[in-house]
């Protein structure tokens, strides 16, 4: 077996015995369910909402969740290994830094989207079984969206995580690290960019705007599950999207580059850690 | 006999500290070294090179003959073995567990991890999670680690830490083993009782310096540390030529001898009838390391005083 399947393995093994699959895949499910089920309690009623209230208040919420939970897996898979010791040891092994480094990540990759698949698919079962409105046709294709999109936002964040994980040389840096990156991408983006949109008093070209959204994978997330439901009425930062549409494909191929970038910079300052 | 490992010239500086002052080492096949030296001595920064882990300022690295820190070099790895201080194995993760992943990145048959972990007493303790284990068996567990695929290379530091006085005793027969087998051995270590009787040859390390190299004798005698002979009896007759470093007992005599003087004061004891016990003191390893490394701290703490 390669050195890199055997690293990932050995990760998606710690991942089941510590328990952190199992408790994604329980948030996921639990989280989308309760949506779907008490989404539409505001509006004094109790039942499955809609099929595009469930996703778009799903991908709402997620999107402080899935990058939260990616970091918090991943910000000690180097720098853990080296307080223990055996990232010395591993390294005077027939194996070279970047296979051990894209190894955990492959592992740490696999336990997010396992879980992922798990947790929302179940959310997606129950919907289908028990939501009288929805059919499995409706279903599978936004909901197979929303999945292939927040597996692909964890692993932006496991990506970002490990960025963090070779730069630093002890764990609660990199835990005070990964809450900043948090912090900056989930909250103070938006913040910036309402600033920025309110300061300037929409004086903003806004054939740019919309695109200053790319600047950020969380934003992306939520445009490719937002836009499906074009009909949908949106709100906040996401309306300004609204003038420039851009498709799926070109959204899902936004968030591959920003998987792809943090990884070279985690193989690149890896290569360039001290020992 | 083939060189194992071949330090020439080696220095290592991190920007304008130096960790290691130029070192020359070669060390041959089946040869058990000794390396001891206090904490900053330059021992981890020695095995780190000969790992190809860093890579040295100056001077040139051999192992197997070939630069360690190449990356051509990188299977050459699957015949060296490595023990660090302090490491510990992933909690959640079984003994066998544990060592079947280190095989699996040794390339190596994992069901040799079954034997091995016989072999350092864990068989019983092989399916139980490493977090459950107590020092000494992570020890064990890491011993087995570092003998995974019959190592023609071991470098340990620290082995002995925290294993009780029979597993060390275990510990240093299967060095002697290995030894038999053509295995080359680096012990780091700043404790010291026991490990005389399996070096071959040891490196007394201080400050990035070599302070001493070679086999005990060669190191008792450039030391020139005093033997201490006791006889006990009454009516002894002390030799006049060392009467100055005799100090008289209750019921004998306690001398300080050089080397030279052994034979022919120990001759002219036995030969007196009152002798009913006598007993000779060599200087240890630790009486040479306390020797030479007060020389070199010495130099230090007079420059603080």
């Amino acid at each position: 077996m390669s050195p890199i399947l055997t690293v990932a393995a050995k990760e998606f093994r710690d991942g089941l015995r510590n328990r952190w699959v199992l408790s994604i895949a329980i948030i996921f499910a639990v989280m989308a369910t309760g949506l779907a089920y008490f989404g539409s309690a505001a509006a004094g009623q109790v039942g499955f909402t809609s099929l595009s209230t469930t996703i778009i208040s799903l991908a709402s919420l997620a999107v402080f969740i899935i990058p939260l939970i990616a970091l918090m897996l991943a910000y000690d898979g180097i720098v853990g290994e080296d307080e223990s010791g055996t990232l010395l040891l591993l390294l005077t092994y027939p194996l070279s830094r970047w296979q051990l480094l894209c190894g955990k990540m492959l592992g740490h990759g696999a336990i997010m989207a396992f879980s992922t698949l798990v947790g929302f698919g179940s959310a997606a079962l129950i919907m289908g079984l028990f939501a009288p409105d929805i059919s499995w046709s409706e279903l599978a294709v936004p909901f197979g969206l929303f999945i292939l999109s927040a597996v692909l936002l964890g692993w932006i964040f496991i990506a970002f995580a490990y960025v963090i994980s070779v730069s630093v040389t002890e764990k609660s840096k990199a835990a005070g690290l990964a809450l900043i990156v948090w912090f900056l991408f989930v909250l103070v983006f938006d913040l910036g960019l309402l600033g920025l949109l309110v300061g300037t008093q929409g004086d903003v070209d806004a054939d740019i705007f919309p695109y200053l959204l790319l600047l950020n994978p969380t934003d992306i997330f939520r445009l490719v599950n937002i836009t499906y439901f074009a009909d949908q009425q949106l709100s906040g930062l996401m309306a300004i999207a609204e003038h420039v549409r851009l498709s799926t494909a070109a959204l899902l191929m936004s968030l591959l580059v920003w998987l792809a970038v943090p990884v070279m910079l985690a193989l690149a300052l890896f290569n360039r850690r001290a020992l | 006999m083939t060189n194992i490992v071949e330090l020439v010239g080696v220095e290592k500086r991190y920007q304008s500290v130096r960790a290691l002052e130029p070192l020359d080492l070669v060390l041959q096949e089946g040869e058990v070294l000794g390396l001891f030296g206090h904490n900053g001595a330059g021992k981890t920064t020695t095995i780190k090179l000969i790992l190809g882990l860093i890579k040295a300022s100056a001077g040139s690295v051999r192992v197997f003959g070939q630069d360690p820190t190449f990356s051509e070099s990188r299977k050459e790895r699957q015949q060296l073995g490595f023990l660090q201080e302090n490491v510990s194995f992933y909690d959640q993760l079984t003994g066998l567990e544990v060592l079947r992943y280190f095989a699996r990145l040794k390339g190596i048959q994992t069901s040799e991890c079954h034997r091995l972990l016989d072999q350092v007493g864990l068989k019983a303790a092989a399916g139980r999670r490493v977090k459950t284990y107590s020092k000494g068996m992570r020890q064990r567990l890491g011993l087995a680690q570092a003998l995974l695929g019959n190592p023609k290379l071991l470098l340990l530091d620290e082995p002995t830490v925290g294993l009780d006085p029979l597993a060390t005793q275990d510990f240093y027969h299967r060095i002697a083993q290995l030894k038999e087998q053509g295995c080359t051995v680096v012990l780091c270590s700043h404790v010291l009782p026991g490990v005389e009787k399996y070096i071959d040859r040891a490196m007394i390390m201080g400050k990035g310096k070599v302070l001493a190299q070679g086999s005990l004798n060669d190191l008792r005698q450039q030391a020139e540390l005093p033997l201490v002979l006791n006889v006990k009896g009454s009516g002894l007759q002390v030799p006049e030529s060392i009467q100055s470093r005799a100090t008289v007992l209750e019921d004998g005599v306690s001398m300080h001898l050089s080397l030279q003087e052994k034979m022919p004061i120990m001759q002219h004891m036995l030969a007196q009838a009152g002798v009913t016990d006598i007993d000779l003191h060599l200087p240890s390893l630790e009486d040479l390391y306390t020797h030479y490394t007060r020389t070199c701290v010495g130099h230090e703490m007079e420059g603080i005083l």
